[in-house]
């Protein structure tokens, strides 16, 4: 390997265009597909908690001032007392009698050891179920929600988007300039290699718990 | 790439005598084929999206060598080593480097096509590095020496009870249970440790955002988040052709993939990562543009669309050839219709002239497909070439003996006369169950119809004659 394999490789691409089109007479791209979906905001909340549901994972919509609680009952039923948190998880949504264990580079063994983990995250998409993590200060490492068994996700209600191009755009404008790693998560891990019936929890975390914050109004 | 070691119709005949297999078979696809046809009705645009997925890749091939350029400058400014390689020998050799470099033994590996298609485990194992497969089909593969039939689930040949035999015999001796769940479990249990110890993770990669270098891996488990995230240095080997041009093409690749390939709305895990992030994954990227082949399919105007393959799989599961013969029939890497095109054009047809036969010509393959292939299309462009490469003569020889029969009537009515004398001895109940050799190979897969009694030439020019 070295950059005669470069220039090779760049010359049989050449060679290969030969005589075709060259990029500016190509058509332009078709893109006559939807790129928002313009149902009333309310029923995309509702379709989002629906979606997440199919994928066996828990979603629960709750009053800002009850997260704290949600979550403590949450980890309570789960038997989970040592919870990772991203270096910034707001204030108001810690809760109380649990060991939460915040995020300043914990190796990926010391997070083994905890029973889960609570985020944020950056986006969220009704059509499909998925809610997006872009490593932000109130979601934290890739590591983090990914080695506990159990990951609490918090999503505001107006981070809910309709389809997946909207999540799309709104994804390259947070990470605009930042290289900041995105990871798309629907569902708890899963598996249907053994005779095509669904397992969830591989290696991913096996529980997912979606709680909604109902914004006030 | 190697290519098959025997032709489709004798790999096909030993596979259909599997009757586990075929049963399999049957289920897995029928059970893919319902859940994806319901996921992609729930998409009123899907055929726009197609048309966008198609197009794009498309756009992508015309000017390749400018977006690689792109890819490889957004990849260097964000911290990652990029190396080409122009065949798979190249490619390993920088997997084994860096592996060597860090005094890695083991990789951890998340499934990835290109990396089989260059035997990559193979070639490490020559070199004392063990690459362990982290996806649960691949591991029970791995762990068997056996290897895949789907590309999509790969183990589709195996059943539960196998399964557990299997890993009682290797990862997990106290297993007694072969419930799905128990069985992930011990799969859970014995690569966790083995992910927290890597030093070196090796990928694919589904998509390369030339605009960003922005790398895409799409999954289901979790252990292509563990191989991409916890060991220190990766490797993600991505071949030249699974380009896309901007971030936003991902709006149409991620709608596409997921509802064509597994038929769920969207798959568990997508990790998208651009080059190294400060104290965030692993520290030390390479990543290596991978040819082996593919500027030599994009040279032919027609079967370069091959290379605009998302790998879903929907073309193995609507495929009636592949739905009965699996996987293993192709002898090759990528099976299925779309194997019977990409694998001939990669290692040259000369080396798979059987492959473009393995279909019926019957199109579902082409409906399914998510970046609309026209694989009948390039399949009949390959037979062509197949023939002219390693046709035979006496068939060349026939083909020239029919045509100048059939240029004129009055010989086209003498062959048939005479046909009809010849055939007599080998008419049972109106049809012919076996023709002697070497017209046998016609007739060993279906029975033929003789040839009629009266053409309809004759009945027509018996019918003007017949007074009103």
């Amino acid at each position: 390997m070295n950059s005669s394999s470069r220039d090779e490789i760049l010359a049989r691409v050449r060679a290969a265009k030969g005589a075709t089109r060259t990029p500016d007479q190509h058509p332009p791209t078709p893109r006559d597909y939807r790129h928002s979906d313009t149902r009333p905001h309310d029923e995309l909340v509702a379709l989002f908690c629906e979606r997440v549901g199919d994928y066996r994972a828990e979603v629960q919509r709750v009053a800002a001032d009850q997260l704290p609680d949600t979550i403590a009952a949450v980890a309570a039923r789960h038997h989970a007392r040592r919870l990772a948190i991203p270096w910034q998880l707001p204030d108001d949504w810690q809760p109380h009698g649990l060991e939460l264990i915040p995020d300043d580079t914990l190796t990926a063994r010391a997070l083994d050891g905890c029973d889960g983990v609570i985020t944020g995250c950056s986006s969220a998409v009704a059509e499909t179920g998925t809610i997006a993590l872009t490593a932000a200060p109130h979601e934290g490492r890739r590591v983090l929600s990914l080695v506990p068994d159990l990951h609490i996700c918090i999503v505001h209600s107006q981070q809910i988007v309709g389809s997946v191009p909207e999540a799309i755009t709104q994804l390259a404008v947070i990470t605009q300039g930042e290289r900041r790693p995105i990871t798309l998560i629907s569902g708890p891990s899963a598996t249907s290699d053994i005779e095509l019936q669904r397992v969830e929890g591989v290696h991913g975390p096996r529980k997912l718990v979606v709680l909604v914050i109902e914004e006030p109004g | 790439m190697r290519g098959p070691d025997e032709t489709f119709p004798q790999a096909a005949a030993r596979e259909l005598g599997d009757a586990q297999l075929r049963a399999n078979l049957g289920n897995a696809t029928a059970t893919i084929r319902d859940k994806r046809a319901r996921v992609v009705d729930e998409l009123p645009d899907w055929e726009q999206l197609r048309d966008a997925g198609s197009a794009i890749k498309a756009e992508v091939m015309a000017d390749l060598d400018g977006y690689l350029l792109q890819f490889e400058q957004a990849l260097r400014a964000a911290g990652a080593t990029v190396h080409w390689a122009r065949d798979g020998a190249e490619a390993c050799a920088v997997v084994a480097q860096v592996a060597r470099a860090h005094n890695a033994t083991e990789v951890v590996k998340v499934k990835s096509l290109t990396t089989d298609e260059i035997e990559l485990n193979a070639t490490l194992a020559q070199q004392g590095i063990h690459a362990l497969e982290t996806d649960f089909a691949e591991l029970i593969l791995q762990l068997d020496g056996d290897w895949s039939s789907h590309i999509l689930v790969p183990a589709i040949h195996r059943n539960r009870t196998e399964i557990r035999d299997l890993f009682k015999r290797t990862i997990a001796p106290e297993i007694a249970s072969d419930e799905p769940a128990v069985l992930a479990e011990a799969a859970r249990l014995y690569l966790r440790e083995r992910f927290l110890d890597a030093k070196v993770g090796v990928s694919g990669a589904n998509f390369g955002v030339a605009e960003t270098g922005t790398l895409c891996v799409v999954e289901s488990e979790g252990n292509g988040r563990m191989c991409t995230t916890l060991p220190p240095v990766l490797v993600s080997i991505i071949g030249i052709e699974k380009l896309v041009p901007t971030f936003a093409d991902l709006e149409v690749f991620l709608q596409l993939l997921p509802r064509s390939s597994t038929g769920e709305r969207m798959n568990p895990y997508t990790s998208l990562w651009t080059g190294v992030t400060d104290a965030d994954g692993p520290q030390e990227l390479h990543v290596v543009l991978l040819d082996n082949g593919r500027t030599r399919v994009l040279k032919d105007e027609i079967g370069r669309q091959a290379l605009h393959c998302i790998r879903c799989s929907a073309c193995l599961n609507v495929c009636p050839v592949y739905s009965r013969t699996g996987g293993h029939a192709y002898g090759s890497v990528y099976p299925g219709p779309i194997g019977a095109i990409l694998t001939p054009q990669l290692i040259g047809i000369e080396n798979a002239p059987t492959l473009p036969f393995a279909s019926s010509l019957c199109g579902a393959c082409y409906d399914a497909c998510p970046v609309k292939i026209d694989i009948p299309r390039v399949l009949l462009h390959l037979r062509e070439q197949a023939v002219l490469a390693t046709g035979k003569r006496s068939e060349r020889a026939a083909m020239r003996a029919l045509a100048w029969v059939f240029a004129s009537a009055g010989r086209l009515r003498l062959a048939q006369r005479l046909a009809r004398i010849a055939q007599r001895p080998l008419v049972r109940s109106g049809v012919i169950h076996r023709l002697p050799p070497p017209l046998s190979g016609w007739t060993d897969t279906r029975d033929m119809r003789p040839v009629a009694a009266h053409g309809f030439v004759e009945q027509a020019s018996a019918e003007r004659e017949r007074p009103e």
